[in-house]
Formats: C-alpha cells, sequence, structure tokens
C-alpha cells in the first residue's frame, strides 16, 4: 500500500477527530446539525475511501447510506424539528465550555496511548484509524454527557457512531460493516422518530431533559 | 437436516406480522400465547436433535439452557399478559391499537433474544441484541405519560451507548482474529476464534473484553451502569417488566459470557474472573442498599434484579465448576422467581389502582391469593428455604469461602442487607393494615403457580439428569 494511500486516509480520519471538537463547542442548534451534516460527509469519503482502497465493494454501500441518511435526510429532518419546536436559540450545555474542551483532548491523547500500544500487532492504516476512531467515540460520549437537550444528545450519539462506523470500515475485511451500519441507521431513525411522536414540546414545554427528571417515579 | 431451530427464529417473526394485520385483541392475545408456546416446544427439541454448527447458527450445551428458559418464561409471560392487558383495556391506559404493536413487539423481542443466543456470530449477536433493545423501548414508553417517557428516553440513551460500546469491542475482537483467522467471515464466527483464540494477540483481546464487558453489562444492569433498570422496569407495563428481568437480562450476561470464555481461553490475556467479581459484588452490595428507599413496588423489585445480576456475575467471575453451577442454577431461578413476583406485582398494582408500595398494604387479607403468591415469591427471591435461590446462593457463598473468604463474607453481608430490606417491604405490603380497593380482580394465576411451584421444587429435589448437565456446562466454562 503506497504512501498516498495511506495519507489520504489518515486525513479523513483526523479530519473526523477535528469536526468532533468543533461538535463539542457549537452552542447553536443549527449550527450543531451543520457541523454534523460535515462530519458525516467527511465519513462517508473515507469509507468510500477505504471501499477503494481495500477493494471492497460493498463498503460503497456504506459511504451511500451515510451520505443520503446522516449527511442529508436526518439533519433535514432534525433542522424542521428544531425549527417547529422553535428551540434553535441555543444549546445549554451542563458542563462549561473549557474544561470541556480540556476533557475533549485528554480523551484523545488517552486513545492515542491505549490504541497505538494495545495493537502493535495490526497493520498501521487499522491501527491509527482505530486511534481515530476511538477519540471520535470518546467525543461523542463527551458531548452526550456534557449536553442536556435531546437533539445534541442524539447529534452526540450519531458522531459517536460515526466513530463506530470508521472503526469498522478501518478493520480490513471486516464482515457485516453493511448490516451493521443499517442497523445503526434504523436505531438513529427511531431515535428521531421517537423525539417526534412522543412530542416532548407538547408535553414538557421543553426539549430539555433536565426538565423530564423532574418526572422520576419516586419524587412524587 | 434439522429445522427446529429455524422455527424458533421464525416462528415469532412470522407471528409478529399477523399480528399486525389481524384485529380483534383477543385474538391477538390468543395467538401471541399459542405462538410462544410453539416456540418453547420447538425450543425443547433442541435437546433431541441439534442442527449443524454453521456461519450464522451454533446450538450447543451452554445456550439451549438460555434458550428454553427464555423461550418458557416468554410463553408464561404472554399468558399473563394477556389477562394483565385486557384489564389495561377496561381501564382505558391503553388502547386496542397500542395492543397490535404491543404484541407485534412482544414477539419480535422474543425471535431477536433467541436468535442472540444461537448466533454463532458475534456481529449477529450485536444486531440482534440490538433489535431487542430496541423492541423494548418501545414497549416501555408504550403508555406515554411523562414519567413513561422518560423512562424509554434514558434506556433508549443509555441502552444505545452500551450497545456502541460493545461494537467497539466486537470490531477489536475481530482486529485481534484477523492476523490468525484471516480476512472475512470466519474472524468473528465463534467457533472459529475459540478455536484459535490462544494465538490472538493478548494486548488486544483486553482492551476488547473490556468494551465488551462495560457494553454488554449496560445491558445485564452492572452497578455503576444500571440507571436505566429501574426506570424502564416501573414505566412500562409489567408483563414487559418480567421480561426485562427474566430474558433479556440473561441475553446480556449469556454475551458477556462468550467473550468470557473467549478470554480464558487465551493464555496472555487479561483474566476475566476478577473484573466480573468486582462488577458482580459492587452491583450486589450497591443494589442491596438502594431497596430501602425505594417507594415504587416494580422499582423495588428492578433494584433487585440488579442485586441479582450482580450475584450471578460475581459467580461466574469466580469460575470454576462449582460456582459456574451456582451461577447457571441461581440465573434459571432467578429468571423463574422474578417473573412469578412481577406476575403477582402486576395484578396487585392493578387491583390497587398504584404501584406506590405505601398505599399497597395487607394484600393478604384483600387479595389472599395474590398476597400469598407475593409472600412465597419474595421468600424465595429474598433466598429463604426452600426456594431454589436458596440453594444456588449457599453454593455460590459455599463455593467463594474456599477460594477467598473476604469475598464470601462481603457476599454475604451484600444477600444480607437484600434480604432485610425485601422482607421489611414484604411485611407491610403483604401483613400490613389493608388498604385501599377490597374488589376482586380478574387475573389468571396460572403463569404464577407455575413458576412458584418449580422454584420450590427445585429447591427441594433437583432432577439428576438436570444437575448432570449444569454440571457438563459448568465444567466447560472453566
Amino acid at each position: 500500500m503506497g504512501g498516498l494511500y495511506f495519507d489520504i486516509a489518515h486525513l479523513f480520519a483526523g479530519g473526523l477527530v477535528l469536526i468532533s471538537f468543533i461538535l463539542l463547542y457549537q452552542d447553536r442548534l443549527y449550527a450543531l446539525l451543520n457541523v454534523f451534516a460535515l462530519q458525516a460527509f467527511v465519513l462517508a469519503l473515507s469509507v468510500a475511501w477505504q471501499a477503494y482502497v481495500q477493494d471492497a465493494p460493498h463498503l460503497y454501500i456504506t459511504a451511500g447510506i451515510t451520505i443520503a441518511f446522516k449527511a442529508i435526510a436526518i439533519p433535514v429532518a432534525l433542522h424542521r424539528m428544531v425549527s417547529r419546536l422553535g428551540v434553535h436559540r441555543e444549546v445549554e450545555t451542563v458542563v462549561r465550555l473549557v474544561p470541556t474542551m480540556l476533557a475533549g483532548i485528554a480523551l484523545v491523547a488517552l486513545s492515542m496511548v491505549v490504541m497505538l500500544r494495545v495493537t502493535g500487532s495490526a497493520d498501521p492504516l487499522a491501527r491509527e484509524d482505530l486511534a481515530f476512531a476511538l477519540s471520535v467515540v470518546l467525543l461523542g460520549m463527551l458531548m452526550m454527557v456534557t449536553r442536556s437537550n435531546a437533539v445534541s444528545q442524539v447529534v452526540g450519539f450519531m458522531s459517536l457512531e460515526n466513530g463506530l462506523i470508521l472503526a469498522a470500515t478501518g478493520a480490513k475485511g471486516m464482515p457485516l460493516v453493511v448490516e451493521i451500519s443499517v442497523a445503526f441507521s434504523i436505531l438513529i431513525a427511531l431515535i428521531v422518530i421517537g423525539i417526534f411522536l412522543f412530542r416532548i414540546r407538547e408535553r414538557f414545554d421543553s426539549v430539555d431533559l433536565q426538565v423530564l427528571d423532574d418526572y422520576r417515579g419516586e419524587s412524587r | 437436516m434439522v429445522y427446529n431451530v429455524y422455527v424458533i427464529l421464525g416462528l415469532p417473526v412470522i407471528t409478529a406480522v399477523a399480528l399486525v394485520i389481524l384485529q380483534g385483541y383477543r385474538l391477538l392475545a390468543r395467538i401471541n400465547v399459542v405462538s410462544s408456546f410453539l416456540t418453547f416446544v420447538a425450543a425443547l427439541t433442541l435437546f433431541a436433535y441439534r442442527p449443524e454448527t454453521g456461519t450464522y447458527l451454533l446450538v450447543d450445551d451452554l445456550n439451549i439452557v438460555f434458550v428454553v428458559l427464555n423461550t418458557f418464561v416468554a410463553f408464561t409471560t404472554s399468558a399473563f399478559s394477556a389477562s394483565y392487558i385486557s384489564h389495561e383495556l377496561e381501564t382505558r391506559r391503553l388502547t386496542v391499537g397500542h395492543l397490535r404493536f404491543y404484541h407485534a413487539m412482544y414477539q419480535l423481542l422474543l425471535g431477536a433474544m433467541n436468535l442472540a443466543l444461537v448466533a454463532n456470530n458475534i456481529g449477529l449477536m450485536w444486531v440482534s441484541i440490538e433489535v431487542a433493545t430496541l423492541t423494548t423501548v418501545v414497549m416501555v414508553g408504550i403508555y406515554r405519560t411523562p414519567a413513561a417517557l422518560e423512562a424509554a428516553w434514558k434506556y433508549f440513551i443509555l441502552g444505545s451507548v452500551g450497545i456502541a460500546l460493545a461494537l467497539f469491542g466486537t470490531i477489536l475482537v475481530y482486529m485481534a482474529a484477523r492476523p490468525v483467522v484471516g480476512e472475512g467471515m470466519n474472524g468473528m464466527v465463534w467457533t472459529e476464534l475459540i478455536q484459535h483464540v490462544s494465538k490472538f494477540d493478548p494486548a488486544m483481546l483486553n482492551l476488547a473484553f473490556v468494551f465488551l464487558l462495560l457494553g454488554y453489562g449496560t445491558k445485564v444492569g452492572l452497578a455503576p451502569l444500571h440507571a436505566w433498570l429501574p426506570d424502564a422496569h416501573a414505566e412500562g407495563p409489567t408483563p414487559i417488566s418480567a421480561v426485562l428481568s427474566g430474558l433479556l437480562l440473561n441475553v446480556a450476561l449469556y454475551a458477556v459470557l462468550r467473550f468470557k470464555l473467549l478470554m480464558s481461553a487465551n493464555p496472555g490475556a487479561l483474566a476475566p474472573g476478577p473484573l466480573m467479581v468486582s462488577l458482580g459484588l459492587l452491583s450486589l452490595i450497591f443494589a442491596g442498599f438502594m431497596l430501602y428507599r425505594r417507594g415504587d413496588i416494580k422499582r423495588l423489585f428492578a433494584y433487585s434484579s440488579i442485586e441479582h445480576m450482580g450475584i450471578i456475575v460475581f459467580a461466574f467471575g469466580i469460575g470454576g465448576t462449582l460456582a459456574n453451577f451456582a451461577a447457571l442454577l441461581h440465573m434459571t431461578m432467578h429468571s423463574l422467581t422474578k417473573s412469578a413476583i412481577f406476575f403477582a406485582v402486576g395484578h396487585a398494582a392493578q387491583a390497587k389502582g398504584t404501584q406506590q408500595l405505601a398505599k399497597i398494604r395487607g394484600l393478604t387479607v384483600t387479595h389472599p391469593f395474590l398476597g400469598w403468591g407475593l409472600v412465597i415469591g419474595v421468600a424465595a427471591i429474598a433466598g429463604l428455604p426452600p426456594g431454589g435461590v436458596f440453594m444456588s446462593e449457599f453454593l455460590i457463598v459455599s463455593s467463594t469461602v474456599s477460594r477467598s473468604p473476604v469475598l464470601a463474607l462481603l457476599t454475604v453481608f451484600g444477600l444480607v442487607i437484600a434480604f432485610g430490606a425485601l422482607l421489611l417491604r414484604l411485611h407491610s405490603v403483604a401483613f400490613g393494615e389493608p388498604t385501599g380497593s377490597r374488589e376482586p380482580i380478574k387475573a389468571s394465576y396460572l403463569p404464577m403457580i407455575a413458576h412458584l411451584t418449580l422454584v420450590i421444587i427445585a429447591g427441594i429435589y433437583l432432577p439428576p439428569p438436570l444437575v448432570a448437565w449444569f454440571q457438563h456446562i459448568a465444567a466447560s466454562l472453566h
């Protein structure tokens, strides 16, 4: 495998981590959704590149699903929902920005240290892809923890899932990747439909999950 | 060629489709029961005729136990569900439209759990556990009350994160397997993995196991990751609480067990035992204390499920033939007893019109049958003889004493704490000053009686073939 192949795969994977950081500090919902669409787009490029490098045509399907579903359909649906709910003004973060960014940097460092040390035997492309993927997963998780808003939690989950798809496509010859990406798409579609159907706004006047916490069964 | 395994996978799916198309809730409930029964019968035939091991499916001594237990409890729960649901319709908590959905989801859940259990492919196992999670999320939120929505949302988000971690672990296992087994499907086939695992890179396996344990452990309801469990149990329909506690937790546990086997077959890898022991012990003691402060009867028993899953994971972590035997037995007894308790609790909550512990009192006076059923069930789950749980807990403690007296002491401590809490609650619920409605309730007691009878018989006399079977599995589990 030539140096260029390697570098381009690296570029995309690194781009995903970078966009995860950008996601962390977005405090407007529209901006958050746009950045997420960008991340999904970069992921699709990365998957398509892996399909080409590994000569694995089925990965093009995964790339296609990512573009159509995560870069276009979901952001558009969430956009509409946010404007209909009228919550586009601001995202409330539970934790302040600076500590969040520092925690993000620490998580990326952690995943680099862990993955590069552990995966010494794997081929370099796969192991660095995995390190980036773990970073994206951890950053997505950090985002879910630091946000209290349903929509941004979903975006956090989806960016976490982007990391998983990156890992799965980076593992050369891994079977069932397409099936797994379809399963995830269904999961995400259900989450989004869930927000719609449950009409959290109507019931609670807010999509802020901290309000939901008051409905704990035992606080009555 | 044997088709029984396709029946236990296909029949629930076909039934689910039929349940969406057909009308009339009585008919739907009946179809649900009949189909669950047929699935159970098909699962029983697995003892006699096993399908050949393929790339996707595997039936071995270990998962037969899970499948048979799973389909049996699913069958009895469907019978309970039929009477529970008709009451919910009368009180208009659910509509006929909801029910169609509910029954279809019930069958899908059953099919997905069976698939997870007989999957010989760690990717397929992951997908089916995800599907099972989704169906239960939908059912937890079915009442659409604010509390139910919050429970479903929490379950959804935490379950999804757990599932995501498990997938990362699965990918890492594949990465570890690839240099040895080769590219492609074989790197995910469990029988191939276990054959070659001794040559895998141990560091990679260690990392994978941490992710898998955290991921599937979330679904098992182990202590720091349990937050979704009490809410999901309390706010959904009670048959779903019974299925969650009795079955879905077991399925996730089964996934953990499979990967534990991989770990212990690799000489260089981290021993999985201590990790499981500490998580299990933490769950046991934590849940034991949490039991004291519960105000909601279903939450109370949800915490008790966390406690018991903790005990089971602890015992599997201790390992050795005796502890594994005890863990298998405990898992079986817990599934039977806990679902029986939820059957009683479901009808009791319907009779009193509330789930608040403070408002359900004197059940043995107002509803003697339910009350005494609950007394027997709670006494059994708290570990009083002659219930089967007593025997398995006794075996777990005694097998731990020989390995590590300190751990045994901590286990006993946790058990005693939980025991006290349960008896305290039971006293007011069953024998307190009677409050609330005394109206008799239309209930089917058969599932509850069947489960409790089995539990008590198992406590007094375990049939030798069953013992031999469990011992055989326990020995193969290391």
